[in-house]
């Protein structure tokens, strides 16, 4: 029990150099820690396909220089189907030039026609007025922010408000994750219109219920400063588009509240459906006259043409497919017409049969091929719709057979007449 | 059964080297073959008052030594052997400590006492030799005064010995009765007097209950008072160390005391003997102490019922308490800035005097600075260098707006002071004032620089001057221009010093290279800051910072050639290699962060390996460390490039996974190898049969430094990552190790707040393993494998969100942990998860934090939740 020593530092710093290196490194490792972590939880376990070619034909011009100005009938690549490569998201954010327009092109999920109205559609759907305008994912990462179209194709390359969309300063993490929005640009208001939410800091969205994804959506975009009008880091503001359930009062809000965009018609989600790429039934769209300008196709001046038109895939044995998945085949086109080049084509529908609300015999025309930056044909759901219409709208009797595929006409003429 | 031991232990002091040697194989002999017996020897050698003093006190020391050790697996070998010799043994033993204590003899008496608290520390936690404190007491009333004395002294030790909840507080309050009663004044006899003072010390730790109730504690605190007048200077001395003790024990209850302590802790500074006033002031810094943590922890304003408000005794007793502390700043010793021991009253007030400016921050600026003005210019140099040590004393604490304003007057005398003042002590305190300016009011977060364009030249010359200075000023410049440097590390792509970095460079160098470098650790002080100026540094200085890589190298070669060293040499050399090593890292760090000067660095990374591998064959631990923490930079810088070195540099990375007894070196080398996994991800396989199977032993290791054990489970987690399902094979040894730690840490009822701090560090460890090996597996085929261990994991999870003290840390990794596990076992876990509470409550609260960590880990989890359940 001798005295307590009570010598405190004097004159010294209160930590060491050699604590500060341990300290530095401790963070350091820490932070290593981190980061591994990070990657690892960013490898989404979808891991989503890319068809690609392991080498691109050196002619192909880099259309990311001048999107706008794409030629019109450029001749279509060849597809070959040879070597798949399997590409996560994250390496996808990183292709340029033809192969990111190639895989960007196939990660959209696109909706069916609503031929049919789908049991429980008052419980199990969302239903919102999508936006007149291009759809396109926009993708940010590095700092910088990325449209592109449908096809694959540029739309803007700008700084955005998203996380990493930007050079800034942006505390909120790794500067290597990236988003991705599935949005429909609408030129008026020059604004992203965010209908999904498929890729947030790195974390995949494509397994997630569209319940959860529309959830995430409307808490995340808004804490970003992304819905902000635009200024100098944040060239186009974003903005969510409000989403209903689809009830009596939902339906009717969608289809004749007043938004702040112009209206294409409705889209219907189904609230358990997953990200799904391609065309899926778990995504339905809606156009009438009364929520879309662009009920039926038009031609460049705008005007409804006089024939009904469809496009479809021309497949190398002359087979003509539709997008759908599986395809749906009508017939064949006579082999002299197919030239290597040519990809889609433009077909005049003659006559139409149904057996049984099945499409049975259609009479196909041939009226030319298809500008290159269109990405995919028609889909068979898409095709029936447009015949309908096109038969309401008083053109021509072009079907025979069964009609129950106006079921579906019936229901929202019926739903929309009560509001 | 006894034997004879007296002449061997007598043998055992002798001169004789042999006779020595002899004697002690012979007692080692005798432990071995009877350890009974030779104990029994042992404690009635001590008893026996016909015996030497000397063999009965190295009997009783050898007795003592059998009983506890330092190292904590030793202590308990020691704890059971006591604990499973034969009862009778032990009352024999145990008769004879007790007996000692009436020996006439003062040494024999003090030995006794240590060893009965030895005994008593063991045994009454296990409820144990109950009648030992009823005798002691009864004791107390004996009449010859050495027996009060040896007997005060046993419930000291005792106290010291025994934790608080083992004895009942019947037993408490008659130690504390009897203690306090021998503290008296009408205690006689002074020798009772200071035992009874410094039991009192050991006591103040069981006296909770006491303290609580205000007729006891008016008295204990009354006795104590008086005993700080007691004209014995030692037990004046011991009196304020028990005020010390109590001011951070029971600082919520000193407001009735603190004014009559003010007065006798006044006149004890400004008159008593230097031993009693360094305790009268450290019972203010003691204060000063507990204000600052309380003010920290709860920004003043206090709300919460169970924790202790703070009195503000310190801003109370300002007017009469900053006089105080600057009488004592005149009172220096000459030569105290040379001698490295030196500890006196000025030295004490002036550290008093910094502690009250942290305490109440601007209300010191005016009762500080007409002291300062008035002696600053005095020609007796020990006012004017009480005046400098009075500025630089204040100046943490008061804000930068009270502050800048008179640092911008004195700056410029300080650096002419610095220069010009022919006294050595005055220029020291000068320059360390300097560093203290620089430090709390020089960088980026300033509103107005007080280094501007232009002073900065004149700052920087002026420094650099005075590192040609005597050893101990030098030293303190250094210091300042590391604070100097360190205050413009954020400050963009251009630094201010970019102009003089190669002069700083060479003046640093320079001085490593004095002669007289060695003293007043010199050389330590100028790496540290050619470090920290290589830290701050920006990319416009790069290209003179890789040149300082073969310079450094160069150094670091000079000392690996082979000359013949002393002992002494040696231990110097070695100090300068860990210096060179730690540079090294540093400049590793620094070029490694950016690709262009990584790339040009590397031509120099073989040298340098070739360099820390000829450091590992040499035997130092202080350098070990410090080259393991350069090569984990290196490995940080290059990546999968760092292969190379492994088959050179892995037996020296099992090595350090190997030292127990140096457990800093294991420490860093298990963060290295976390450095190496990310550098190396799967092409570190092949080492990982080696690694793992030290890692799993460093866990089972009892010698092992606990701190060690949590950053051990984090490396298999980075184990994991790095090489996927190939962690397959260690998974039936990692996980039940995983299981067992997570059982043990998730419960932490009744535990203090160290026990708490390391229950989350093990948590954390845990979860980073967890979350490494579940993430390694994800889409492999072999995740079923993980399985059979999530319940368990979930489980966790749940509970130590239900102890309620896990902290941020752990909470991010928790609920990341969720995350992952739902990542990679998707749907097979999804029902379990769903059932968790720590996917419901758990996860909301993360997801409602404030911390911008927690909440995207929560955002995680909840992502991948809600995969896994909507597949």
């Amino acid at each position: 029990m001798a005295p307590h020593d009570l010598r405190r530092p004097f004159k010294r710093a209160a930590i060491s150099d050699q604590q500060r290196r341990r300290d530095l490194t401790l963070q350091r490792q820490a932070q290593g820690r981190r980061d591994a972590q990070q990657q690892a939880r960013c490898l989404a376990s979808t891991v989503l396909s890319l068809q690609s070619q392991s080498t691109q034909p050196e002619y192909e011009p880099d259309i990311e220089l001048e999107p706008e100005s794409l030629p019109d009938l450029l001749p279509e690549q060849e597809e070959s189907g040879a070597s798949s490569k399997d590409l996560d998201v994250r390496h996808a954010s990183k292709l340029k030039g033809a192969e990111a327009r190639k895989w960007f092109a196939r990660q959209l999920m696109l909706p069916e026609w609503m031929i049919d109205v789908p049991d429980c559609l008052a419980q199990d759907w969302y239903v919102f007025a999508r936006p007149a305008g291009k759809r396109c994912f926009v993708v940010s990462s590095n700092g910088t922010t990325v449209s592109r179209q449908r096809n694959g194709s540029i739309l803007h390359r700008f700084p955005s408000a998203l996380p990493n969309g930007a050079k800034t300063r942006d505390v909120s993490g790794p500067s290597q994750s990236y988003s991705i929005l599935d949005c429909i640009f609408h030129e008026p208001d020059q604004t992203y219109y965010v209908i999904d939410m498929v890729c947030w800091r790195g974390y995949s969205l494509y397994d997630c219920t569209a319940e959860f994804r529309f959830f995430w959506l409307n808490s995340k975009l808004g804490e970003t400063g992304a819905c902000s009008p635009p200024s100098f880091y944040h060239k186009y503001r974003f903005s969510t588009v409000p989403i209903y359930n689809c009830d009596q009062s939902g339906l009717s809000s969608a289809y004749t509240g007043a938004l702040p965009y112009v209206k294409d018609g409705l889209l219907f989600y189904n609230k358990h459906a997953h990200y799904q790429t391609g065309n899926t039934p778990l995504a339905l769209v809606w156009k009438d006259e009364n929520c879309s300008q662009y009920v039926i196709d038009t031609d460049s001046k705008g005007q409804v043409p006089s024939q009904q038109q469809v496009v479809l895939e021309l497949q190398d044995d002359g087979k003509l497919i539709t997008s759908d998945d599986p395809p749906v085949v009508f017939g064949c086109l006579d082999l002299d017409f197919i030239q290597k080049e040519i990809f889609y084509v433009l077909l005049l529908v003659m006559e139409v049969e149904f057996v049984d609300g099945k499409l049975e015999k259609v009479d196909l025309h041939y009226l030319g091929k298809v500008n290159r930056a269109r990405a995919f044909p028609d889909s068979y759901s898409k095709m029936l719709e447009a015949l309908i219409l096109y038969e309401k709208k008083g053109k021509k009797k072009l079907t025979t057979g069964g009609i129950q595929i106006s079921y579906a006409i019936c229901f929202f003429e019926h739903a929309f007449s009560l509001v | 059964m006894a034997m004879e031991v007296t002449q061997v232990l007598l043998n055992a002091q002798s001169i004789d080297g042999n006779v020595r040697k002899h004697a002690e194989e012979s007692l080692k002999q005798f432990q071995e073959q009877n350890l009974s017996s030779f104990l029994l020897s042992l404690s009635s050698e001590l008893a026996n008052d016909e015996k030497s003093v000397d063999s009965r006190k190295l009997g009783g020391l050898i007795l003592k030594n059998a009983l506890d050790a330092k190292e904590q697996h030793r202590k308990l070998e020691l704890v059971q052997r006591w604990l499973s010799l034969a009862n009778n043994v032990k009352s024999q033993i145990k008769a004879c400590l007790l007996k000692t204590l009436s020996s006439p003899v003062a040494d024999a008496r003090s030995t006794a006492s240590q060893v009965i608290a030895k005994i008593a520390g063991i045994e009454l936690p296990h409820k144990q030799w109950p009648e030992l404190i009823g005798s002691l007491l009864s004791n107390i009333h004996q009449l010859p005064g050495h027996v009060r004395q040896a007997t005060l002294e046993t419930l000291g030790y005792l106290c010291e010995e025994v934790s608080s909840d083992v004895v009942d507080q019947d037993q408490v309050n008659k130690i504390l009765t009897a203690v306090v009663q021998g503290m008296n004044a009408s205690e006689g006899n002074n020798d009772v007097r200071l035992a009874a003072t410094r039991a009192l010390y050991n006591a103040l730790g069981f006296a909770q209950a006491n303290f609580t109730n205000d007729m006891e504690r008016d008295y204990i605190m009354r006795v104590i008072c008086e005993a700080t007048l007691c004209p014995e200077v030692k037990i004046r001395q011991a009196a304020f160390e028990c005020l010390v003790s109590i001011s951070s024990s029971y600082y919520e209850k000193l407001a009735p005391y603190i004014q009559d302590i003010f007065s006798i802790t006044a006149k004890a500074v400004r008159e008593d003997e230097e031993p009693v006033a360094l305790q009268a002031i450290e019972f203010w810094s003691s204060i000063c102490d507990e204000e600052i943590d309380i003010l920290e922890e709860y920004g003043g304003d206090f709300t919460g019922d169970s924790d202790i408000p703070c009195f503000y005794f310190i801003k109370q007793a300002l007017p009469a308490l900053v006089p105080m502390l600057l009488e004592t700043l005149l009172k220096q010793e000459e030569d105290q800035d040379q001698d490295e021991g030196a500890w006196n009253i000025a030295m004490a007030g002036g550290t008093c005097l910094g502690l009250v400016a942290r305490t109440v921050g601007d209300d010191i600026v005016p009762l500080v600075m007409p002291f300062i003005e008035e002696n600053i210019t005095k020609p007796d140099w020990r006012q004017r260098e009480a005046a400098t040590y009075a500025f630089g004393s204040i100046l943490e604490g008061p804000s930068p707006d009270k502050l800048i304003p008179i640092v911008n007057v004195a700056l410029n005398f300080m650096l002419s002071a610095l220069t010009k003042d022919p006294n050595n002590h005055v220029k020291d305190t000068t320059a360390w004032t300097l560093g203290r300016i620089f430090e709390f009011l020089h960088g980026s977060t300033m509103d107005a620089p007080i280094i501007t364009q232009a002073n900065c030249q004149q700052i920087i010359t002026v420094l650099l001057q005075s590192m040609k200075d005597a050893s101990n000023v030098a030293e303190k410049a250094c210091g300042a221009l590391y604070f100097l440097a360190q205050g413009y590390e954020e400050v963009g792509p251009s630094s201010p010093l970019t102009p003089y970095f190669q002069e700083i460079v060479q003046a640093l160098l320079t001085v490593t290279h004095r002669e007289d470098a060695g003293e007043s650790r010199l050389r330590t002080a100028a790496y540290e800051t050619l470090n920290e100026v290589v830290r701050c540094s920006t990319d416009e200085t790069a290209p003179m910072v890789l040149q300082l890589v073969p310079v450094i190298m160069m150094e670091l070669h000079n000392t690996l050639e082979g000359q013949k060293l002393s002992s002494d040499e040696r231990e110097k050399q070695s100090e300068l290699q860990g210096l060179l090593c730690g540079c090294l890292q540093v400049i590793i760090q620094k070029l490694g962060s950016s690709e262009p000067t990584k790339y040009v660095f590397m031509q120099y990374a073989d040298q340098i390996m070739g360099l820390f591998l000829r450091i590992f064959a040499c035997r130092s631990a202080a350098m070990h460390e410090e080259a393991m923490l350069a090569i984990g930079s290196l490995a940080y810088a290059m990546g999968l490039d760092f292969a190379k070195y492994m088959l050179e540099f892995y037996k020296y990375l099992e090595m350090g996974l190997q030292n127990f007894e140096e457990y800093q070196v294991c420490a860093v080398t298990v963060g290295v190898v976390g450095d190496i996994c990310r550098a190396l991800e799967d092409k570190i396989l092949p080492y990982c049969d080696g690694i793992m199977t030290q890692l799993l032993k460093d866990l089972s290791s009892s010698q092992l430094h606990r701190s060690v054990k949590p950053p051990i489970f984090s490396c298999f987690g980075d184990i994991a990552l790095a090489i996927g399902e190939n962690f397959e094979k260690y998974l039936m040894y990692a996980m039940p190790m995983l299981q067992s730690a997570a059982d043990l840490s998730a419960h932490t009822a009744g535990a203090d707040d160290e026990m708490t701090e390391y229950a989350n560090s093990l948590r954390n460890g845990i979860l980073e393993a967890y979350s490494g090996i579940l993430q390694g597996f994800k889409n492999s085929p072999k995740t079923q494998l993980l399985i059979p261990y999530a319940p368990h994991i979930l489980q966790f999870l749940d509970s130590i969100y239900m102890e309620k003290d896990m902290d941020d840390v752990v909470m991010k990794t928790a609920i990341g942990v969720l995350g992952d596990l739902a990542d990679t076992l998707g749907s097979n876990a999804g029902s379990l998860i769903q059932q968790s509470l720590s996917s419901k409550d758990f996860l909301n609260e993360c997801l409602s934090s404030e911390d911008h960590m927690i909440k995207e880990s929560a955002e995680w989890a909840k992502l991948a939740i809600s995969r896994a359940i909507s597949v």
